[in-house]
Protein backbone atom coordinates (compact mmCIF):
# COMPACT_ATOMS: atom_id res chain seq x y z
CA UNK A 1 0.00 0.00 0.00
CA UNK A 2 2.77 2.43 0.93
CA UNK A 3 4.52 1.65 -2.35
CA UNK A 4 1.39 2.51 -4.30
CA UNK A 5 1.00 5.75 -2.39
CA UNK A 6 4.64 6.59 -3.04
CA UNK A 7 4.25 5.90 -6.75
CA UNK A 8 1.09 7.96 -6.96
CA UNK A 9 2.65 10.86 -5.07
CA UNK A 10 5.87 10.89 -7.10
CA UNK A 11 3.74 10.49 -10.23
CA UNK A 12 1.76 13.56 -9.26
CA UNK A 13 5.00 15.47 -8.66
CA UNK A 14 6.39 14.43 -12.02
CA UNK A 15 3.06 15.30 -13.58
CA UNK A 16 3.42 18.78 -12.12
CA UNK A 17 6.71 19.20 -13.96
CA UNK A 18 5.25 17.87 -17.17
CA UNK A 19 2.37 20.29 -16.88
CA UNK A 20 4.65 23.29 -16.37
CA UNK A 21 6.31 22.52 -19.70
CA UNK A 22 3.22 21.26 -21.51
CA UNK A 23 0.99 24.21 -20.56
CA UNK A 24 3.13 26.59 -22.61
CA UNK A 25 3.41 24.16 -25.51
CA UNK A 26 -0.32 23.64 -25.57
CA UNK A 27 -1.19 27.34 -25.41
CA UNK A 28 1.34 28.21 -28.09
CA UNK A 29 0.12 25.49 -30.42
CA UNK A 30 -3.52 26.23 -29.70
CA UNK A 31 -3.28 29.90 -30.52
CA UNK A 32 -0.54 30.00 -33.11
CA UNK A 33 -0.29 26.50 -34.54
CA UNK A 34 3.41 26.56 -33.71
CA UNK A 35 5.12 23.34 -32.64
CA UNK A 36 7.80 24.88 -30.49
CA UNK A 37 10.71 22.45 -30.23
CA UNK A 38 12.79 25.18 -28.56
CA UNK A 39 10.55 25.13 -25.50
CA UNK A 40 12.97 22.85 -23.65
CA UNK A 41 15.68 25.47 -24.09
CA UNK A 42 13.59 27.98 -22.14
CA UNK A 43 13.40 25.41 -19.35
CA UNK A 44 17.14 24.72 -19.33
CA UNK A 45 18.09 28.38 -19.51
CA UNK A 46 15.62 29.21 -16.74
CA UNK A 47 17.13 26.46 -14.61
CA UNK A 48 20.74 27.56 -15.03
CA UNK A 49 20.10 31.28 -14.65
CA UNK A 50 17.57 30.76 -11.84
CA UNK A 51 19.98 28.60 -9.87
CA UNK A 52 22.83 31.07 -10.42
CA UNK A 53 20.63 33.87 -9.11
CA UNK A 54 19.52 31.76 -6.15
CA UNK A 55 23.12 30.95 -5.29
CA UNK A 56 23.82 34.64 -4.94
CA UNK A 57 21.40 34.71 -2.01
CA UNK A 58 22.44 31.33 -0.70
CA UNK A 59 22.47 27.81 -2.13
CA UNK A 60 20.14 25.50 -0.24
CA UNK A 61 18.13 28.31 1.33
CA UNK A 62 14.46 29.14 0.88
CA UNK A 63 15.35 32.68 -0.10
CA UNK A 64 17.71 31.38 -2.75
CA UNK A 65 15.07 28.98 -4.06
CA UNK A 66 12.40 31.66 -4.15
CA UNK A 67 14.66 34.06 -6.01
CA UNK A 68 15.71 31.22 -8.31
CA UNK A 69 12.09 30.46 -9.16
CA UNK A 70 11.33 34.11 -9.91
CA UNK A 71 14.48 34.63 -11.97
CA UNK A 72 13.99 31.28 -13.74
CA UNK A 73 10.46 32.26 -14.73
CA UNK A 74 11.56 35.71 -15.89
CA UNK A 75 14.45 34.23 -17.85
CA UNK A 76 12.16 31.72 -19.54
CA UNK A 77 9.71 34.50 -20.38
CA UNK A 78 12.46 36.73 -21.78
CA UNK A 79 13.95 33.93 -23.88
CA UNK A 80 10.53 32.97 -25.20
CA UNK A 81 9.63 36.56 -26.01
CA UNK A 82 12.90 37.05 -27.89
CA UNK A 83 12.32 33.82 -29.79
CA UNK A 84 8.82 34.81 -30.77
CA UNK A 85 9.76 38.30 -31.87
CA UNK A 86 13.01 37.38 -33.60
CA UNK A 87 12.36 33.98 -35.13
CA UNK A 88 8.70 33.02 -35.08
CA UNK A 89 7.03 36.30 -36.06
CA UNK A 90 8.79 36.56 -39.44
CA UNK A 91 7.57 33.03 -40.18
CA UNK A 92 3.87 33.27 -39.31
CA UNK A 93 1.83 30.73 -41.27
CA UNK A 94 4.99 29.05 -42.53
CA UNK A 95 4.74 26.05 -40.26
CA UNK A 96 7.48 23.90 -41.77
CA UNK A 97 9.99 26.73 -41.46
CA UNK A 98 8.84 27.39 -37.90
CA UNK A 99 9.45 23.78 -36.94
CA UNK A 100 12.88 23.84 -38.57
CA UNK A 101 13.81 27.05 -36.80
CA UNK A 102 12.73 25.83 -33.39
CA UNK A 103 14.47 22.46 -33.87
CA UNK A 104 17.61 24.31 -34.94
CA UNK A 105 17.36 26.63 -31.96
CA UNK A 106 16.95 23.74 -29.54
CA UNK A 107 20.07 22.02 -30.92
CA UNK A 108 22.08 25.23 -30.99
CA UNK A 109 21.13 26.23 -27.46
CA UNK A 110 22.08 22.84 -26.02
CA UNK A 111 25.51 23.28 -27.61
CA UNK A 112 25.63 26.83 -26.25
CA UNK A 113 24.69 25.70 -22.74
CA UNK A 114 27.34 22.97 -22.91
CA UNK A 115 29.87 25.59 -23.93
CA UNK A 116 28.95 27.84 -21.02
CA UNK A 117 28.20 25.39 -18.21
CA UNK A 118 29.90 22.21 -19.44
CA UNK A 119 28.28 19.04 -20.80
CA UNK A 120 27.97 17.15 -17.53
CA UNK A 121 25.20 17.40 -14.96
CA UNK A 122 25.97 19.51 -11.91
CA UNK A 123 24.65 18.70 -8.50
CA UNK A 124 22.49 21.33 -6.85
CA UNK A 125 22.20 22.14 -3.19
CA UNK A 126 18.64 21.89 -1.92
CA UNK A 127 17.06 23.08 1.27
CA UNK A 128 17.02 20.51 4.01
CA UNK A 129 13.26 20.08 3.70
CA UNK A 130 13.35 19.57 -0.05
CA UNK A 131 16.11 17.01 0.29
CA UNK A 132 14.03 14.94 2.70
CA UNK A 133 10.73 13.06 2.65
CA UNK A 134 7.38 13.22 4.41
CA UNK A 135 5.60 10.17 5.72
CA UNK A 136 2.19 9.74 4.06
CA UNK A 137 0.34 6.62 5.23
CA UNK A 138 3.64 4.81 5.55
CA UNK A 139 5.12 6.05 2.27
CA UNK A 140 8.17 8.30 2.34
CA UNK A 141 7.18 10.86 -0.25
CA UNK A 142 9.92 13.21 -1.49
CA UNK A 143 9.02 16.74 -0.50
CA UNK A 144 9.88 17.96 -4.00
CA UNK A 145 6.73 16.20 -5.18
CA UNK A 146 4.61 18.47 -2.97
CA UNK A 147 6.42 21.52 -4.26
CA UNK A 148 5.93 20.48 -7.87
CA UNK A 149 2.21 19.83 -7.38
CA UNK A 150 1.80 23.12 -5.55
CA UNK A 151 3.64 25.05 -8.27
CA UNK A 152 1.73 23.32 -11.07
CA UNK A 153 -1.60 24.01 -9.35
CA UNK A 154 -0.64 27.65 -8.86
CA UNK A 155 0.40 28.00 -12.50
CA UNK A 156 -2.78 26.26 -13.68
CA UNK A 157 -4.90 28.52 -11.48
CA UNK A 158 -2.99 31.60 -12.58
CA UNK A 159 -3.29 30.81 -16.29
CA UNK A 160 -6.97 29.91 -15.96
CA UNK A 161 -7.65 33.19 -14.11
CA UNK A 162 -5.65 35.09 -16.73
CA UNK A 163 -7.57 33.46 -19.56
CA UNK A 164 -10.94 33.95 -17.89
CA UNK A 165 -10.72 37.42 -16.41
CA UNK A 166 -8.46 39.52 -18.63
CA UNK A 167 -9.03 40.97 -22.10
CA UNK A 168 -5.88 39.29 -23.36
CA UNK A 169 -7.18 36.04 -21.96
CA UNK A 170 -10.38 36.59 -23.89
CA UNK A 171 -8.39 37.28 -27.05
CA UNK A 172 -6.33 34.14 -26.54
CA UNK A 173 -9.38 31.94 -25.93
CA UNK A 174 -11.02 33.35 -29.04
CA UNK A 175 -7.79 33.05 -31.01
CA UNK A 176 -7.46 29.38 -30.16
CA UNK A 177 -10.89 28.90 -31.80
CA UNK A 178 -10.56 31.18 -34.82
CA UNK A 179 -7.50 33.35 -35.17
CA UNK A 180 -8.55 34.95 -38.46
CA UNK A 181 -11.87 36.07 -37.01
CA UNK A 182 -10.13 37.70 -34.04
CA UNK A 183 -8.09 39.70 -36.53
CA UNK A 184 -11.24 40.52 -38.45
CA UNK A 185 -12.61 42.12 -35.28
CA UNK A 186 -9.77 44.64 -35.40
CA UNK A 187 -7.53 42.96 -32.84
CA UNK A 188 -3.77 42.74 -33.31
CA UNK A 189 -3.45 39.09 -32.47
CA UNK A 190 0.35 39.25 -32.70
CA UNK A 191 0.54 40.83 -29.26
CA UNK A 192 -1.39 37.89 -27.90
CA UNK A 193 1.10 35.58 -29.64
CA UNK A 194 4.02 37.25 -27.90
CA UNK A 195 2.22 37.18 -24.58
CA UNK A 196 1.42 33.49 -24.92
CA UNK A 197 5.03 32.74 -25.72
CA UNK A 198 6.11 34.75 -22.68
CA UNK A 199 3.64 32.98 -20.37
CA UNK A 200 4.68 29.59 -21.74
CA UNK A 201 8.35 30.48 -21.37
CA UNK A 202 7.81 31.62 -17.79
CA UNK A 203 6.11 28.34 -16.90
CA UNK A 204 8.96 26.43 -18.55
CA UNK A 205 11.60 28.48 -16.72
CA UNK A 206 9.81 27.87 -13.44
CA UNK A 207 9.60 24.19 -14.29
CA UNK A 208 13.34 24.19 -15.00
CA UNK A 209 14.23 25.39 -11.52
CA UNK A 210 11.75 22.98 -9.94
CA UNK A 211 13.17 20.12 -12.03
CA UNK A 212 16.62 20.77 -10.59
CA UNK A 213 15.16 20.29 -7.12
CA UNK A 214 13.54 16.99 -8.07
CA UNK A 215 16.45 15.64 -10.08
CA UNK A 216 19.06 17.09 -7.74
CA UNK A 217 21.12 18.24 -10.70
CA UNK A 218 21.10 20.74 -13.53
CA UNK A 219 22.18 19.79 -17.03
CA UNK A 220 22.16 21.29 -20.54
CA UNK A 221 20.09 18.30 -21.64
CA UNK A 222 17.33 18.40 -19.04
CA UNK A 223 15.04 20.52 -21.19
CA UNK A 224 15.20 18.13 -24.11
CA UNK A 225 14.36 15.11 -21.93
CA UNK A 226 11.37 16.77 -20.31
CA UNK A 227 10.21 18.24 -23.64
CA UNK A 228 9.65 14.80 -25.13
CA UNK A 229 7.19 13.87 -22.41
CA UNK A 230 5.65 17.34 -22.44
CA UNK A 231 4.90 16.90 -26.15
CA UNK A 232 3.35 13.51 -25.46
CA UNK A 233 1.25 15.06 -22.70
CA UNK A 234 0.20 17.90 -24.99
CA UNK A 235 -0.91 15.53 -27.73
CA UNK A 236 -2.71 13.17 -25.35
CA UNK A 237 -4.44 16.07 -23.59
CA UNK A 238 -5.45 17.68 -26.87
CA UNK A 239 -3.37 20.36 -28.57
CA UNK A 240 -4.50 23.73 -27.29
CA UNK A 241 -6.38 22.42 -24.25
CA UNK A 242 -4.92 23.59 -20.95
CA UNK A 243 -7.22 21.36 -18.92
CA UNK A 244 -6.36 18.48 -21.21
CA UNK A 245 -2.66 19.12 -20.61
CA UNK A 246 -3.24 19.11 -16.84
CA UNK A 247 -5.16 15.83 -16.89
CA UNK A 248 -2.76 14.18 -19.32
CA UNK A 249 0.25 15.28 -17.26
CA UNK A 250 -1.04 13.41 -14.25
CA UNK A 251 -2.15 10.35 -16.26
CA UNK A 252 1.14 10.06 -18.13
CA UNK A 253 3.36 10.61 -15.11
CA UNK A 254 1.46 8.27 -12.78
CA UNK A 255 1.28 5.58 -15.47
CA UNK A 256 4.98 5.98 -16.08
CA UNK A 257 5.79 5.55 -12.39
CA UNK A 258 3.52 2.55 -11.99
CA UNK A 259 4.87 0.82 -15.10
CA UNK A 260 8.45 1.49 -14.11
CA UNK A 261 7.87 -0.19 -10.76
CA UNK A 262 5.43 -2.97 -11.58
CA UNK A 263 6.34 -3.70 -15.22
CA UNK A 264 10.12 -3.80 -15.13
CA UNK A 265 11.00 -0.22 -16.07
CA UNK A 266 8.67 -0.06 -19.04
CA UNK A 267 7.27 3.35 -18.13
CA UNK A 268 8.48 5.12 -21.27
CA UNK A 269 7.20 2.31 -23.49
CA UNK A 270 3.79 2.34 -21.82
CA UNK A 271 3.54 6.10 -22.30
CA UNK A 272 4.35 5.80 -25.99
CA UNK A 273 1.77 3.02 -26.33
CA UNK A 274 -0.78 5.24 -24.61
CA UNK A 275 0.06 8.00 -27.07
CA UNK A 276 -0.46 5.62 -29.99
CA UNK A 277 -3.75 4.44 -28.51
CA UNK A 278 -5.04 7.97 -28.05
CA UNK A 279 -4.00 8.93 -31.58
CA UNK A 280 -5.81 5.91 -32.97
CA UNK A 281 -8.98 6.17 -30.91
CA UNK A 282 -9.25 9.90 -30.35
CA UNK A 283 -6.81 11.80 -32.59
CA UNK A 284 -7.84 15.17 -31.18
CA UNK A 285 -6.70 14.07 -27.70
CA UNK A 286 -8.65 13.72 -24.48
CA UNK A 287 -9.98 17.27 -24.46
CA UNK A 288 -8.95 18.70 -27.81
CA UNK A 289 -11.40 19.93 -30.40
CA UNK A 290 -11.96 17.53 -33.29
CA UNK A 291 -10.22 18.68 -36.47
CA UNK B 1 -25.78 58.42 -54.67
CA UNK B 2 -24.85 60.79 -51.83
CA UNK B 3 -21.31 61.92 -51.08
CA UNK B 4 -18.05 60.33 -52.22
CA UNK B 5 -17.41 56.62 -52.24
CA UNK B 6 -16.58 55.11 -48.89
CA UNK B 7 -14.92 52.08 -50.48
CA UNK B 8 -13.18 51.74 -53.81
CA UNK B 9 -11.81 48.47 -55.10
CA UNK B 10 -9.52 48.66 -58.11
CA UNK B 11 -8.05 45.70 -59.95
CA UNK B 12 -8.41 43.42 -56.94
CA UNK B 13 -7.17 39.88 -57.43
CA UNK B 14 -6.98 37.20 -54.77
CA UNK B 15 -5.61 33.73 -54.38
CA UNK B 16 -6.42 30.85 -52.07
CA UNK B 17 -3.85 28.06 -51.78
CA UNK B 18 -2.16 29.34 -54.91
CA UNK B 19 -5.32 29.33 -57.00
CA UNK B 20 -6.66 32.64 -58.29
CA UNK B 21 -10.26 33.10 -57.14
CA UNK B 22 -10.76 36.81 -57.80
CA UNK B 23 -9.65 38.40 -61.08
CA UNK B 24 -9.12 42.12 -61.47
CA UNK B 25 -12.31 43.13 -59.68
CA UNK B 26 -13.20 46.83 -59.53
CA UNK B 27 -16.22 48.55 -57.99
CA UNK B 28 -17.19 51.35 -55.64
CA UNK B 29 -19.44 51.54 -52.62
CA UNK B 30 -21.14 54.91 -52.07
CA UNK B 31 -21.26 56.48 -48.63
CA UNK B 32 -24.86 55.46 -48.03
CA UNK B 33 -27.24 52.62 -48.68
CA UNK B 34 -26.72 48.99 -49.51
CA UNK B 35 -24.59 47.71 -52.37
CA UNK B 36 -25.22 44.04 -53.03
CA UNK B 37 -22.64 41.66 -54.46
CA UNK B 38 -24.43 38.96 -56.41
CA UNK B 39 -23.43 35.90 -58.34
CA UNK B 40 -23.77 32.15 -58.52
CA UNK B 41 -22.27 29.92 -55.85
CA UNK B 42 -18.49 29.82 -55.83
CA UNK B 43 -17.85 32.72 -58.20
CA UNK B 44 -15.70 34.69 -55.77
CA UNK B 45 -18.12 36.91 -53.82
CA UNK B 46 -16.95 35.84 -50.38
CA UNK B 47 -13.34 35.80 -51.54
CA UNK B 48 -13.72 39.39 -52.75
CA UNK B 49 -14.89 40.47 -49.30
CA UNK B 50 -12.11 38.55 -47.61
CA UNK B 51 -9.59 40.03 -50.02
CA UNK B 52 -10.79 43.56 -49.24
CA UNK B 53 -10.04 42.85 -45.59
CA UNK B 54 -6.72 41.20 -46.37
CA UNK B 55 -7.84 37.88 -44.94
CA UNK B 56 -6.54 36.12 -48.05
CA UNK B 57 -3.58 36.77 -50.34
CA UNK B 58 -4.44 39.66 -52.67
CA UNK B 59 -3.16 42.29 -55.05
CA UNK B 60 -4.74 45.47 -56.36
CA UNK B 61 -5.94 48.61 -54.65
CA UNK B 62 -8.43 48.99 -51.82
CA UNK B 63 -9.30 52.54 -50.78
CA UNK B 64 -11.27 53.35 -47.67
CA UNK B 65 -12.45 56.96 -47.58
CA UNK B 66 -9.96 57.66 -50.34
CA UNK B 67 -7.00 56.22 -48.43
CA UNK B 68 -5.22 53.15 -49.74
CA UNK B 69 -5.36 50.39 -47.16
CA UNK B 70 -4.34 47.37 -49.19
CA UNK B 71 -0.85 47.36 -47.67
CA UNK B 72 -2.25 47.28 -44.15
CA UNK B 73 -2.94 44.33 -41.88
CA UNK B 74 -6.53 43.15 -41.47
CA UNK B 75 -6.85 44.41 -37.89
CA UNK B 76 -5.73 47.90 -38.90
CA UNK B 77 -8.18 48.03 -41.80
CA UNK B 78 -10.97 46.97 -39.46
CA UNK B 79 -9.97 49.59 -36.89
CA UNK B 80 -10.36 52.22 -39.59
CA UNK B 81 -14.06 51.49 -39.30
CA UNK B 82 -14.93 48.31 -41.15
CA UNK B 83 -17.51 46.06 -39.54
CA UNK B 84 -17.39 42.50 -40.82
CA UNK B 85 -20.15 39.92 -40.62
CA UNK B 86 -18.64 36.75 -42.07
CA UNK B 87 -20.31 33.94 -43.94
CA UNK B 88 -21.39 31.19 -41.51
CA UNK B 89 -21.38 33.66 -38.61
CA UNK B 90 -18.05 32.50 -37.16
CA UNK B 91 -19.02 33.24 -33.58
CA UNK B 92 -16.62 32.00 -30.93
CA UNK B 93 -18.46 28.90 -29.81
CA UNK B 94 -16.59 28.47 -26.53
CA UNK B 95 -17.18 32.06 -25.42
CA UNK B 96 -20.41 33.36 -23.98
CA UNK B 97 -22.58 35.80 -25.90
CA UNK B 98 -21.36 38.62 -23.63
CA UNK B 99 -17.73 37.63 -24.22
CA UNK B 100 -18.26 37.52 -27.98
CA UNK B 101 -19.60 41.05 -27.84
CA UNK B 102 -16.97 42.33 -25.40
CA UNK B 103 -14.24 40.99 -27.65
CA UNK B 104 -15.66 42.88 -30.62
CA UNK B 105 -15.71 46.27 -28.91
CA UNK B 106 -13.15 48.56 -30.45
CA UNK B 107 -12.01 51.96 -29.21
CA UNK B 108 -14.95 53.71 -30.82
CA UNK B 109 -17.56 51.56 -29.13
CA UNK B 110 -19.86 53.72 -27.02
CA UNK B 111 -22.78 53.31 -24.67
CA UNK B 112 -24.96 54.43 -27.57
CA UNK B 113 -23.77 51.53 -29.70
CA UNK B 114 -24.33 49.07 -26.88
CA UNK B 115 -27.80 50.47 -26.35
CA UNK B 116 -28.56 50.08 -30.06
CA UNK B 117 -27.42 46.48 -29.99
CA UNK B 118 -29.47 45.77 -26.86
CA UNK B 119 -32.51 47.29 -28.56
CA UNK B 120 -32.04 45.41 -31.82
CA UNK B 121 -31.23 42.09 -30.16
CA UNK B 122 -33.08 41.79 -26.84
CA UNK B 123 -32.70 38.02 -27.01
CA UNK B 124 -28.94 38.39 -26.75
CA UNK B 125 -29.30 40.37 -23.53
CA UNK B 126 -31.26 37.49 -22.03
CA UNK B 127 -28.69 34.99 -23.27
CA UNK B 128 -25.59 36.98 -22.30
CA UNK B 129 -24.16 34.18 -20.19
CA UNK B 130 -24.91 31.40 -22.69
CA UNK B 131 -22.12 29.88 -24.74
CA UNK B 132 -22.42 31.05 -28.34
CA UNK B 133 -21.89 27.51 -29.61
CA UNK B 134 -25.18 26.44 -28.03
CA UNK B 135 -27.22 29.13 -29.83
CA UNK B 136 -29.37 28.44 -32.87
CA UNK B 137 -28.15 29.55 -36.30
CA UNK B 138 -30.37 32.62 -36.20
CA UNK B 139 -29.19 33.60 -32.74
CA UNK B 140 -25.59 33.16 -33.83
CA UNK B 141 -26.27 35.44 -36.77
CA UNK B 142 -27.60 38.02 -34.34
CA UNK B 143 -24.35 37.77 -32.36
CA UNK B 144 -22.36 38.17 -35.55
CA UNK B 145 -24.37 41.24 -36.59
CA UNK B 146 -24.24 42.67 -33.08
CA UNK B 147 -20.43 42.38 -33.03
CA UNK B 148 -20.25 44.58 -36.10
CA UNK B 149 -22.85 47.08 -34.92
CA UNK B 150 -21.15 47.61 -31.56
CA UNK B 151 -18.65 49.94 -33.14
CA UNK B 152 -18.49 53.20 -35.03
CA UNK B 153 -18.13 51.98 -38.60
CA UNK B 154 -17.51 53.65 -41.93
CA UNK B 155 -18.84 50.58 -43.73
CA UNK B 156 -20.27 47.14 -43.00
CA UNK B 157 -19.17 44.11 -45.01
CA UNK B 158 -21.90 41.51 -44.61
CA UNK B 159 -21.50 38.08 -46.13
CA UNK B 160 -24.61 35.97 -46.78
CA UNK B 161 -26.34 36.86 -43.51
CA UNK B 162 -29.52 34.91 -44.35
CA UNK B 163 -27.82 31.72 -45.45
CA UNK B 164 -29.44 28.65 -43.93
CA UNK B 165 -31.84 30.59 -41.73
CA UNK B 166 -35.55 29.99 -41.21
CA UNK B 167 -37.93 32.43 -43.01
CA UNK B 168 -38.88 34.28 -39.82
CA UNK B 169 -35.20 34.80 -38.96
CA UNK B 170 -34.46 35.93 -42.51
CA UNK B 171 -37.04 38.65 -41.99
CA UNK B 172 -35.46 39.70 -38.71
CA UNK B 173 -31.99 39.80 -40.23
CA UNK B 174 -33.25 41.83 -43.20
CA UNK B 175 -34.94 44.28 -40.86
CA UNK B 176 -31.78 44.61 -38.78
CA UNK B 177 -29.71 45.26 -41.88
CA UNK B 178 -32.23 47.81 -43.11
CA UNK B 179 -31.95 49.60 -39.76
CA UNK B 180 -28.15 49.46 -39.87
CA UNK B 181 -28.07 50.73 -43.44
CA UNK B 182 -29.80 53.92 -42.35
CA UNK B 183 -26.63 54.94 -40.51
CA UNK B 184 -23.78 53.17 -42.29
CA UNK B 185 -23.21 51.99 -45.86
CA UNK B 186 -23.37 48.24 -46.35
CA UNK B 187 -21.62 45.99 -48.83
CA UNK B 188 -23.81 42.90 -48.81
CA UNK B 189 -23.09 39.52 -50.35
CA UNK B 190 -26.45 37.83 -50.68
CA UNK B 191 -27.99 34.96 -52.64
CA UNK B 192 -31.54 35.69 -51.62
CA UNK B 193 -32.92 38.02 -54.29
CA UNK B 194 -35.94 38.91 -52.18
CA UNK B 195 -33.63 40.28 -49.52
CA UNK B 196 -31.58 42.06 -52.15
CA UNK B 197 -34.74 43.55 -53.60
CA UNK B 198 -35.71 44.88 -50.22
CA UNK B 199 -32.33 46.26 -49.14
CA UNK B 200 -30.07 47.09 -52.06
CA UNK B 201 -29.92 50.21 -54.19
CA UNK B 202 -26.99 49.01 -56.26
CA UNK B 203 -25.62 45.66 -57.36
CA UNK B 204 -22.27 44.30 -58.40
CA UNK B 205 -22.52 40.94 -60.17
CA UNK B 206 -19.50 38.66 -60.13
CA UNK B 207 -18.99 35.65 -62.34
CA UNK B 208 -15.92 33.42 -62.38
CA UNK B 209 -14.08 35.89 -60.16
CA UNK B 210 -14.77 38.88 -62.42
CA UNK B 211 -17.23 41.76 -62.24
CA UNK B 212 -19.70 41.28 -65.09
CA UNK B 213 -22.32 43.87 -64.21
CA UNK B 214 -22.79 46.90 -61.99
CA UNK B 215 -25.73 49.24 -61.72
CA UNK B 216 -28.98 49.99 -59.91
CA UNK B 217 -30.52 46.97 -58.22
CA UNK B 218 -33.94 47.76 -59.62
CA UNK B 219 -32.67 47.76 -63.21
CA UNK B 220 -31.27 44.26 -62.75
CA UNK B 221 -34.16 42.77 -60.81
CA UNK B 222 -36.74 44.17 -63.23
CA UNK B 223 -35.02 42.50 -66.16
CA UNK B 224 -35.75 38.76 -65.97
CA UNK B 225 -33.53 37.99 -68.94
CA UNK B 226 -30.58 39.76 -67.32
CA UNK B 227 -31.19 38.00 -64.01
CA UNK B 228 -31.37 34.67 -65.79
CA UNK B 229 -28.21 35.36 -67.77
CA UNK B 230 -26.13 36.74 -64.88
CA UNK B 231 -27.37 34.73 -61.95
CA UNK B 232 -28.78 31.62 -63.57
CA UNK B 233 -32.18 32.03 -61.92
CA UNK B 234 -35.40 33.73 -62.87
CA UNK B 235 -36.33 36.88 -60.97
CA UNK B 236 -39.17 35.07 -59.20
CA UNK B 237 -36.98 32.13 -58.34
CA UNK B 238 -35.19 32.39 -55.05
CA UNK B 239 -34.26 30.79 -51.81
CA UNK B 240 -37.63 29.76 -50.34
CA UNK B 241 -36.54 31.12 -47.00
CA UNK B 242 -36.79 34.58 -48.47
CA UNK B 243 -40.53 34.55 -49.07
CA UNK B 244 -41.55 35.90 -45.74
CA UNK B 245 -38.84 38.52 -45.82
CA UNK B 246 -40.06 39.70 -49.17
CA UNK B 247 -43.64 39.81 -48.03
CA UNK B 248 -42.69 41.81 -44.98
CA UNK B 249 -40.51 44.06 -47.05
CA UNK B 250 -43.33 44.80 -49.43
CA UNK B 251 -45.71 45.44 -46.57
CA UNK B 252 -43.25 47.75 -44.96
CA UNK B 253 -42.84 49.97 -47.99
Amino acid sequence: MSTLILLLATGLGLGGLYFLVASGLSLIYGLMGVLNFAHGSFLTLGAFVGLAAGNLVGAGTWGGLLLGLVVGALTGAAAATATELGLIRPLYDRHIEQVLVTVGLSLATVALFEGIWGPNPRNVTRTEWLASTTDVLGAHVPNTAFLNVLAAAAVLGGIVAFLRYTRYGLIIRAGVENRAMVTALGIDVRRAFTLVFAVGGAAAGLGGVLATQSLNYVSPHMGASLLIFAFIVTVIGGMGSLTGAAVASVVVAVLQQLANFYLNNTGDLIVVLLLALVLLVRPSGLMGRPA
Amino acid sequence: MSGPNVLEVRGLSARIAGQQVVHDVSFEVPASGVTAVLGRNGVGKTSSLRAILGLIERSGEVLLDGVRVDAERTDRIVRRGVGYVPEDREVFAGLTVAENLRLAERGGSTAEHRELVDTLFPDLVRRAGQRAGTLSGGQQQMVSLARALLNENRILLVDEPTKGLAPRIVTEVAETLAAAARTVPVLLVEQNLQVVERLAERVVVIDAGRVVHTGPARALLDDPDLVQRLLGVSAGEHDPSGEEAATTAEAGR
